[in-house]
């Protein structure tokens, strides 16, 4: 087999059966924060990372976050810091800590935990005001996360 | 660049109360028949609040110029409709032996300062009453009437005509005496992180306010305006019903209307402006 459909295979595999590689939202080892294990073994893409984090009912880390290589975005918010450089700041391994659950890195952070499903005071389905039984699906799946990830990645300090 | 990135990280996390509140600098006075209301739209914060927050401030300082105008004469404000409506069920004979509430009152002027206080403990029966709770009284016990309900068009004007009747007054909620204990529990709910987003009334309303969360600029979450006339859904909007949307956009089960949850925290967030003018029918986006 040849290394690219090797590859191919794995892909297929992967999406086909994604219990088989992705790490469960309770299984994440975090190290200080830091998660140094991609959480599908499926390299993240940055395009579709970007769609995840300005779509609202998705990541909308625009929300919080200006991040300037993204001019398209309106109304970026300012709660968070922004973006630019983040890559600079940190590594690989931190960012997707704090992707998955902020609150390892920044203790009681605003920022919500994205790859998470249960320990919440009165859970809800999504944003519709009913209550919903936990564990709840994570607002982010685990390849949406290698994603933003990878998007991540690119903002670095030239 | 990278310099001032992490700069603002670290304000952010080491920080409990951001410098960069911005609600515009502004004074509200409101043309109206009875010529012009001065309204306070930013004073000091209530003892209570030592530690949390210096000075508070209305919705109103953190609305777009458009908005703000609107709100400066009743003229231009849609929520006077509302106001005009409940005077006319004010008046109106729908009791089940023809009582008005206007045969019991008198005029709307007679429930001068009401607003302001509410909601309280009520001296005769110990209960916790909002506006709503003694509308309610009135229909279903003195007048024999169904209950309109907490979303009724009914409600939503005679709120808008009551709270009219306060404008201009301080808001001055007791959290002493019986009202203690509902106090404590409103306070709990308000710094509680609910729902998928984790999030609590104080981290948007205290924290952020003054920040932007995408296109919303973060205001203290005042409740001195409410009634709100909200230009975007064309309705009037008690404070419960305002609370039920922030609670339901946590990604969280909300509380109903009325609920003891609820009436807690409305009793909660008005003290928090404890000093703010009632607006009667305020204008937001
Ligand atoms: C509701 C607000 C909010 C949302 C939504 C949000 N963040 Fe954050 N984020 C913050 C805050 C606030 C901080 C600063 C740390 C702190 O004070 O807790 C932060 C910090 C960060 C940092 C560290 C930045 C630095 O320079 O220190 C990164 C990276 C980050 N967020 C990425 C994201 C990504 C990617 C998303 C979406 C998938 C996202 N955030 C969504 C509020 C948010
Ligand atoms: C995720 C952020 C967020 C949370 C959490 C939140 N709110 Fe809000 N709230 C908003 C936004 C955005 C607005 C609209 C802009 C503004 O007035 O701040 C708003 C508006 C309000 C207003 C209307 C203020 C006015 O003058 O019109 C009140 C009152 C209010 N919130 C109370 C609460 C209470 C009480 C809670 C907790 C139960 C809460 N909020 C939780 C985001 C939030």
């Amino acid at each position: 087999m040849t290394r690219q459909l090797a590859l191919a295979v794995a892909v297929a595999l992967a999406a086909a059966s994604p219990a088989m590689s992705e790490t469960s939202p309770n299984d994440v080892q975090f190290d200080g924060g830091a998660v140094a294990q991609s959480l599908t073994g499926v390299p993240g893409d940055p395009t579709a990372g970007v769609k995840v984090m300005t779509t609202r009912a998705l990541g909308n880390c625009v929300a919080c976050h200006l991040v300037s290589a993204l001019p398209d975005v309106p109304f970026p918010g300012d709660i968070g810091p922004a973006l630019d450089g983040a890559a600079s700041r940190y590594s690989e391994a931190q960012l997707r800590g704090i992707i998955t659950n902020s609150k390892h890195t920044f203790e009681g952070s605003f920022m919500p935990a994205f790859y998470k499903t249960e320990g919440y005071i009165r859970p809800g389905d999504a944003y519709t005001g009913k209550g919903a039984a936990e564990p709840l699906p994570p607002i982010l799946s685990a390849q949406q996360i290698e994603d933003v990830l990878a998007y991540v990645m690119t903002l670095t300090d030239e | 660049m990278h310099r001032t990135s992490i700069m603002a990280a670290v304000l952010a996390v080491g920080v409990a109360f951001p410098a960069l509140a911005t609600p515009v600098e502004d004074t509200l006075v409101i043309e109206s028949d009875d010529g012009p209301v001065e309204i306070v739209t930013q004073t000091t914060a209530p003892a209570h609040l030592q530690g949390a927050l210096e000075t508070i401030y209305s919705g109103w300082l953190f609305r777009n110029d458009e908005t703000r105008d609107l709100e400066r004469d009743d003229f231009d404000n849609p929520g006077m409709v509302f106001v005009d409506r409940g005077r006319d069920t004010w008046n109106a004979e729908i009791g089940a032996k023809g009582e008005s509430c206007a045969s019991c009152h008198g005029g709307p002027e007679s429930l001068k300062g009401l607003r302001a206080v509410l909601p309280r403990v009520d001296e005769k029966t110990g209960a916790l009453m909002t506006m709503e709770n003694y509308i309610d009284t009135c229909l279903t016990e003195r007048m024999g009437l169904e209950s309109w309900g907490w979303t009724s068009t009914n409600m939503s004007d005679m709120l808008a005509l009551i709270s009219m009747q306060s404008r201009g007054m301080p808001v001055n909620v007791a959290i002493d005496g019986a009202a203690a204990p509902y106090w404590e529990q409103g306070k709990e709910i308000y710094y509680t992180r609910f729902g998928q987003l984790e999030m609590a009334c104080a981290n948007c309303h205290e924290q952020y306010y003054g920040h932007m969360i995408r296109a919303d600029h973060l205001s203290q979450g005042q409740i001195n305006g409410f009634p709100v006339y909200r230009l975007k859904d064309s309705a009037l909007l008690s404070a419960q019903k305002r609370f039920v949307g922030c609670v339901r956009d946590t990604r969280a089960e909300t509380f109903k209307p009325n609920s003891p949850e609820f009436k807690a925290l409305e009793l909660y967030v008005a003290s928090r402006g404890n000093g703010l003018s009632v607006e009667g029918v305020s204008v937001r986006h």
